[in-house]
């Protein structure tokens, strides 16, 4: 489903993601680990045809993420890290408007937000603007939005990140009721998440790949906090850069 | 189509729900509405005194020209300061609160964004000119204007106006900051508006691409009732290309 294949980036003589390779499979959670200022963020955006890569490629549901970007844009749901809401839209508005622009058919788009306005939890919010709601509705109706149109592949850029430990499991139970028809790349920094919900992790340091295996495997001889520790450390994490931010 | 008429219909969502479109059709009105009281107080003084002077042979002042021309060329003035306070939030807004990803990353081409926005300008535009157009319309009722310069000149302020909007889209593409956006923009407007100020002491090919440049010398035959192919082909280049740069700015992310 996503295949990536010596992936970079930089800006200017900086860095962000070097030769970044990894795949996941139909129907995966993958886990993408990282310390802040890994390059997470930028592969993501990347696999999302924000931005396109210095060199490199990756596909996504057999479609490359330049060439064809117009046809990956239609195979992926992607909540970036700040869900991007319409504040003076009440959610479900916004979900219309979403639907619209997916393509979703005009039979099925009261449905599909229906749908989703179950599957995340946010019936009772459906008529309050999105200004209106708390950091946990936001990124539930940020997911909303990623899932609507059944993309093929879903990535979620710190989609747990700001939540109350209640909303957390919620969001991992949807993560993970989402894998089953889905694969889903999920980008994080909090540990537990990962060995909860994927079954396959990739941990990035200082824009490469360190490590890529599935759960079962690297967890057999320790746990994933000390592998974690361990393949970080062996690159310098304190020159880390700051994330860039991209406008 | 779909994609832009949704687009479209955000874009005016957002406009109607913020207080920022009320307030600029508002200030528009109130502007206008003073001009137009101005212009007609005037043409009632020329035209008293024209009674008077009659038997020497005094002219009898043109309701057209002294009301409704003065007008329309005050409205573009007003215009190249209010437009950009209509467009400044166009795309900065977006790049701001990170929507802008979300579209970028949706299945819409950048092309349906420009266009599904400026569509949207338009109908703005065209609702506040149109509610402006009750003032020309009140002379129908008490006076005896001619219609078709009223009507070619009123057309004339609504392509200048679609042109100045384009532009400003353009502008707002550029950055996240609608600060910066609106007053680039106003300034930009502000220059084209004059570009034509130094042909005369210029001359030659200078003054003649000068004045062909300038949106208000293209205008003014509109405004006196001739329809050129020329300043209609003008504007519609001149949207054209306020469109395209719009375009290449939000790609514009993907150059660093």
């Amino acid at each position: 489903m996503i295949e990536v294949a010596n992936l970079s980036k930089s800006y200017g003589d900086y860095q962000a993601v070097r030769g970044v390779t990894f795949s996941a499979a139909k129907g995966e959670i993958v886990g993408f680990l990282g310390p802040n200022g890994a390059g997470k963020t930028t592969t993501i955006r990347m696999l999302a045809t924000y931005l396109p890569p210095t060199s490199g490629t990756a596909t996504i549901a057999g479609f490359d993420i330049v060439k064809q970007a117009e046809k990956v844009r239609q195979k992926i749901g992607y909540l970036p890290e700040n869900p991007p809401l319409y504040g003076e839209m009440t959610v479900s508005e916004y979900l219309k408007f979403i639907a619209e622009i997916k393509g979703i058919s005009r039979s099925q788009v009261r449905l599909k937000i229906e749908e989703v306005l179950e599957r995340c939890f946010i019936s009772d919010v459906r008529h309050k603007l999105c200004q209106h709601l708390s950091r946990g509705y936001r990124q539930r109706v940020g997911l909303a939005q990623a899932i609507i149109h059944d993309p093929e592949v879903i990535i979620l850029d710190e989609p747990t990140s700001g939540l109350d430990p209640r909303q957390i499991i919620e969001i991992r139970q949807l993560i993970q009721s989402l894998g089953k028809s889905h694969t889903v790349l999920l980008s994080t920094h909090i540990l537990p998440e990962v060995s909860m919900v994927c079954n396959k992790v990739v941990i990035i340091s200082n824009g490469q790949v360190v490590i890529e295996s599935s759960l079962n495997q690297l967890t057999k001889e320790k746990d994933l906090e000390q592998i974690f520790l361990e393949s970080v450390s062996r690159e310098d994490v304190t020159v880390a850069a700051p994330t860039m931010n991209v406008a | 189509m779909r994609n832009i008429l949704a687009i479209c219909k955000r874009e005016l969502l957002s406009f109607f729900v913020s207080p920022i479109a009320y307030f600029v059709i508002t200030g528009f009105m109130l502007l206008v509405g003073f001009f137009f009281f101005n212009y007609l107080a005037f043409f009632a003084r020329m035209y008293e005194m024209s009674q008077v002077m009659a038997f020497r042979g005094g002219q009898i002042p043109n309701l057209n020209q002294t009301v409704i021309e003065g007008l329309y060329q005050t409205m573009l003035v007003i215009l190249v300061f209010l437009i950009p306070l209509l467009t400044m939030r166009i795309v900065a807004e977006e790049k701001r609160r990170g929507t802008f990803e979300l579209l970028i990353t949706s299945p819409v081409t950048v092309s349906e964004i420009v266009l599904g926005k400026f569509l949207s300008l338009a109908v703005i535009v065209v609702v506040m000119l149109s509610l402006s157009g009750i003032f020309p319309l009140l002379l129908v009722v008490y006076g005896s204007p001619e219609i078709p310069p009223m009507v070619s000149g009123f057309v004339g302020v609504v392509l200048c106006a679609l042109g100045f909007a384009s532009v400003g889209m353009a502008v707002s593409s550029f950055t996240e900051n609608q600060i910066v956006a609106g007053v680039s923009s106003m300034v930009t407007l502000l220059l084209l508006y004059v570009i034509q100020a130094p042909a005369e002491s210029l001359g030659g090919v200078a003054a003649e691409v000068l004045r062909y440049l300038s949106p208000i010398e293209q205008v003014q035959n509109l405004l006196r009732g001739v329809i050129s192919l020329q300043s209609v082909a003008y504007f519609v280049s001149f949207i054209t290309l306020g469109l395209f740069l719009s375009q290449r700015a939000l790609e514009a992310h993907r150059w660093r």
